[in-house]
Parts: structure tokens; sequence; C-alpha cells
């Protein structure tokens, strides 16, 4: 175990299974990600119009229409009741997310996502200090003042500032400064606040995260049993606390994580050598044997801390 | 995690201040964030004058409630005309569609693809003839480098005009230069202009036009609604106030039907027996009334 505490985070399951094996959910989500900008990207680059517009809204193949839900909310509390096509657009995202879970949004498609990756992974490599940590709530205090301000103010008042569509929209439209934007968050996770942006602030994910909360598709730490502590998900999980109730739970919980934080982006799977967890849906009733009672273990100094 | 644990097992009181402390700093800290929003959004709504919306726009306060910034109407403009404003570089609200006239005007399709194109109804999709499209007025602005104004004949403006012979016309006046010509000034009619700026991309001179699309709440004024135009309004404001005899023009004009001027029994005369009544006499001034 001592010796095992000296490991890279990681570096224990690229051993086991292989390079490739180790990372093969973030390899699929950076796919996912470039998938879903490249397709919006082919018209203005190669002039194959399959898809148009952006994540607000967009036309595929001119015939599916998709609305971005939350950006819809605000303009029906900032009482404009839109045509039929953008109400169909907003509903088609709002059921698949329902289905999948919102915040894979966050961690599959959301452009921002390799941004505050970045952020994160180089606020590893300086060893800094994780800063500024807010409540987790937080970021439904944010959505909720985004909804006040819409209707305040009559306009859909997140798109002001909205670093998701700067960048999107910039990288399909154009830019202007709008990567200033960028640059922000991408400081904000570096230095002010480890994991600040995705993890605490941002209302779309939150609004994401609710929509939802109870999704079909969810990662389960069925073979908890297995756990070795090495806290490896822990370090790489952006939503941390997702993970105790399912991974440290007695035989009765139900080791799949059932929290609407859980953005499933797989990486737990990715980084845990003795692979306690997978993919699987909610109604997955495989018994899963709760992990042995054990003494309470010296905790691991940098990583684990951090994990906390 | 687990550092969290010992925490939640402190007594209560200790938590509640917490929670209120945690509260009161999340409520603060989204009433400042919040605030900046607001101001962004209400700033936004200055909509700079020389960008022109799509046709079909809503006006602004309820435009920057439906536009989701999605850049479809861009997209399906034929000409490219619209564009999606950049930060820091054009004025309107980041990510919003619009024009400049003098680059690419709106060349006015009959099948308003933009329109069509537009999924939330922020450009309205009851317009659906483009001569009803409302985008800005043309507004002849330099009238002493125009062209026209000058006394020469370059009517480009007009020729190019989607609308021709409506929305802008050639109105002959005397030059008073040369003493013996006609100057044609190009004459925009606000009931007609659509505001596409072919005009304004047009005009031959170079740089900036003679003649430029301006918002309508920049180029139309107000008419005070007690000033009544009377060759277009039959009725004088003051028959809505004041009942006045209705008096016709008398001899000398063209009117057979009362010579005198008085048309006998005409609802409104003055009952003689009245205080200040007065029988009418038909000895007018040898001038004649005009009447209204
Ligand atoms: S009417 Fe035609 S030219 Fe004008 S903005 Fe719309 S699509 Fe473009
Ligand atoms: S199509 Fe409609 S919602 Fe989209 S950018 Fe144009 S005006 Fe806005
Ligand atoms: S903007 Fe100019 S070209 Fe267009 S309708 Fe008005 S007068 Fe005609
Ligand atoms: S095109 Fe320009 S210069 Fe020519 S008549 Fe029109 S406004 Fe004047």
């Amino acid at each position: 175990m001592s010796a095992k505490t000296k490991l890279p985070v990681g570096q224990e399951a690229i051993q086991d299974k292989g390079w490739l094996k180790a990372h093969k959910y973030l390899l699929l989500r950076r796919a996912s990600q470039m998938f879903f900008l490249g397709l919006f990207l082919l018209g203005p680059w190669f002039g194959l119009w399959w898809v148009k517009g952006n994540l607000a809204g967009s036309l595929t193949f001119d015939v599916l229409p998709l609305t971005d839900p939350f950006v819809l909310v605000q303009m029906l509390v900032a009482q404009h009741w839109p045509e039929m096509t953008a109400i169909t657009g907003a509903v088609i995202v709002a059921v698949a997310y329902a289905l999948i879970g919102g915040r894979v949004y966050c961690s599959w498609v959301c452009p921002i996502n390799p941004v505050t990756d970045g952020a994160h992974w180089l606020h590893d490599k300086l060893g800094l200090a994780k800063g500024w940590q807010p409540k987790r709530n937080t970021r439904y205090w944010v959505l909720g003042m985004v909804l006040v301000v819409s209707m305040l103010t009559g306009t859909i008042a997140w798109e002001f500032v909205n670093p998701i569509s700067m960048l999107h929209r910039g990288l399909i439209f154009g830019m202007g400064f709008a990567w200033a934007f960028v640059l922000a968050v991408f400081l904000f996770d570096l230095f002010v606040s480890r994991r600040g942006w995705c993890g605490h602030l941002c209302p779309v994910g939150a609004f994401y995260g609710l929509l939802g909360a109870r999704p079909v598709l969810r990662v389960s730490a069925t073979e908890r049993a297995a756990c070795d502590d090495c806290m490896d998900c822990f370090a790489v999980c952006p939503e941390m606390h997702v993970i105790t109730p399912a991974l440290r739970g007695s035989e009765d919980d139900t080791p799949i994580i059932t929290s609407q934080d859980c953005t499933n982006c797989g990486r737990c799977i990715d980084v845990c050598a003795p692979q306690v967890f997978r993919f699987t849906t909610a109604f997955d009733t495989t018994p899963a044997p709760a992990r042995a009672a054990r003494p309470a273990s010296p905790k691991k100094p940098s990583k684990a801390s951090r994990a906390a | 995690m687990s550092a969290n644990k010992p925490a939640k097992a402190k007594p209560k009181p200790i938590d509640r201040r917490r929670f209120l402390q945690d509260t009161a700093r999340a409520a603060a800290g989204c009433a400042v964030a919040g605030m900046a929003i607001s101001h962004l959004a209400t700033d936004a709504r200055a909509l700079p004058a020389r960008a022109i919306r799509p046709p079909g726009a809503l006006p602004e306060d309820d435009f920057l409630a439906a536009c989701i910034r999605c850049g479809l109407c861009a997209r399906d403009c034929p000409y490219d005309t619209l564009k999606l404003a950049e930060l820091g570089f054009d004025g309107p609200a980041t990510g919003t569609p619009y024009f400049t006239a003098r680059d690419i005007p709106c060349e006015m399709c009959d099948d308003i693809p933009c329109v069509v194109a537009c999924p939330t109804g922020a450009l309205d999709h009851s317009l659906t003839n483009i001569d009803d499209a409302d985008m800005g007025i043309a507004v002849l602005i330099d009238q002493e480098r125009c062209l026209n104004a000058l006394g020469l004949r370059c009517d480009v403006c007009y020729r190019v005009c989607p609308v021709i012979d409506e929305a802008i016309t050639l109105e002959r006046r005397h030059n008073e230069r040369s003493g013996h010509h006609a100057i044609f000034m190009p004459t925009v009619h606000s009931d007609a202009c659509t505001g596409c700026g072919k005009c304004e991309k047009s005009c031959v001179l170079p740089g900036e036009s003679a003649i430029k699309v301006l918002p309508r709440r920049i180029a139309t004024a107000e008419a005070a609604e007690h000033y009544k135009l009377g060759w277009e309004d039959r009725n004088p404001l003051v028959d809505e106030i004041i009942d006045l005899p209705d008096r016709l023009p008398g001899p000398g004009t063209d009117n057979l039907v009362a010579p005198g001027g008085y048309l006998p029994g005409t609802e409104g005369l003055p009952d003689p027996n009245m205080d200040g009544g007065f029988t009418p006499t038909f000895k007018l001034p040898g001038t004649g009334g005009t009447g209204q």
C-alpha cells in the first residue's frame, strides 16, 4: 500500500490495463467533444452544411431542430413566446439529456470542458493550492440569479457572458474578443478556484444537472469490494463527492452513483486498476457486496487530501 | 470528503450560524454578479445607429428576449448580408445578427429566408411580404455632397431602390444656383422605405454614403397629436372641440351651390335668436373667403 501511494494518479491502472484502456473514456470524451464541435465547423470550414447554427440553436440536415433548453427557459422567463421550432428543439434536447444524464452535456459536449480540464491539469502540474472552494450548491444560486436577471431585464441574460457560447459561437462565426471570457474561466480555475467553474459556478451545468437528475445511464461501483483505497478515482473525478456514497456504501446501499452532479465522464472507470467502476443503467440491480470493513488507513498525503 | 465529516457532527448553533453565513455570502455574491449582468443587458439595448437588424426583427427590447444568437438567419441569407456581432468589434449585443448597409445591404429576398430560418420568432414570422419590412429608414443625410442635390443627375440611389417610386422619389426643385436648371432631390418616404440599405450601398460618393439607413427611432420625429394637416384631413381639429359653422367659399369662387357663402339649413348654423347669434348675410368681401 505504502509503495503504491507514491505512484502518480492513474499509474497503477496504466500498468495493469495498458495506457489505452486506462484512458479509454478520456479519449472517447475528447473525441466526442471534437465530434460535436466538428459537426458545426464542417459548414464554415468545408462548406458542408450538415449542421447549421451553434449550441444555442441548430438545424441538422435541414430537418432536425435543436435548442438549448436553458436558453429557452430564460427566454420564457423574459416573456417571449417562441415559434414552435425552438420549443420542439428544446424538448428533443431535454428528453435526450434526461435519459443519458444531464451533465453528460458537461463532459461529452461542452467546449469549455477541455478548457477547465486543461486548467486542472496545469493546476496539478504546478502543485497549486486548491484555493477558494465555494459551496457545491453555489451553482444553483447562480442559476437562480440568471433566471431572476432574465426576468427583470427581459433578456436572455446568461448569453451576455456565457463562456460556452462565447467559445462555441466564436469558433463557428467569429470570435472578436470573446476569447477573453474563455481565458477568464481558465485563469479562474487555475489560480482562484480548483475546478471552480464547472464544479461550482456554471449555471448551465446546474441546469442540465437538474434536468437529468434521474437518468438511465449511470456509473456504478459494482466491484466496490475490490477497491484498494488508492484514491485515484477521487483525484480525477471533477465532482468527487458523488463517489463516496456508492463506493463506500454498505451492502444495502446501491453501488450506482446517483448524484445529479456526476457528469458520466467515466474517468473513474479509466483510472481504477481493480476495475471497480463501470457504465450501467439505473435499473441495474447486480448485487454489489460492500468493501470489507478495514481499519482507518493512513491517508495519502498530497492527492487524497486535495480530493477532499 | 472525510475532512468535512467532523464539521457535520458539530453542535447545531454553529451549523445554523454557518448556514446563515453561507447563505448570505451566496446571496450577496449573486446580487453583485446579477447587477453586473443586468448592466450588460441594459447596455446592450443601446443598439448602435449604424447596425441594422434583419427584416422582421422585433423591437430591440423584445429582440434580446427572443434571439438565442444561433446565427441560422445569417446562414440562410443568400447574400451573406447578416453577420453575428463579435465582442469588442461590433456594437450590437455579442452574437446577435445585424448588417451594415454600406458593406452588404439586404437584397429583400421575396421568400425572406432569414425570417423563415429563425427558430424563435426573434424575426417575426408574420412578415411574409418583404415590402412590409421595416429595418430602418433611408435619410439623405449629406445634402451638400449628394450629386443630385448639387444639380447633377446621378440618381443611382433612386434607381437601385427595390421599392422605386414609392420608397424613394426624385422631387423636382428649382436650382437657385444656376437659376435655370432643376434639382432632382432624392426623397425618401417613410411609409414605403424598408431600410434595406441598397441606396446607401450604391451611393457613388467615395467613403461614406450621402444617403444612409437609420433606425426609425432616430430618423423619424413624432408628429404632435394636435397638429392636423388640413389638406390631408378634411375635418379640422376644432370641429371636435367646438362646433363651428361650415362655411363655403363665397362669390368669385366656383361655388355654385351656395353663391353667398352659407348653405341654408347647414347643421351647426348659429341660432339667430341666441346670444351672439346672427342671420347670415350673403354679402362677403369681394375677394371671397376661401373657406378651409
Ligand atoms: S431578406 Fe434576404 S438579403 Fe435580406 S437579410 Fe434576409 S436573407 Fe438576407
Ligand atoms: S435566427 Fe433568430 S434566434 Fe437565431 S440569431 Fe437569427 S434572429 Fe437570433
Ligand atoms: S433603404 Fe433605400 S433602397 Fe431600400 S427601400 Fe429605402 S430608399 Fe429604397
Ligand atoms: S447615389 Fe448618392 S450622390 Fe447619387 S443621388 Fe443618391 S445620395 Fe446623391
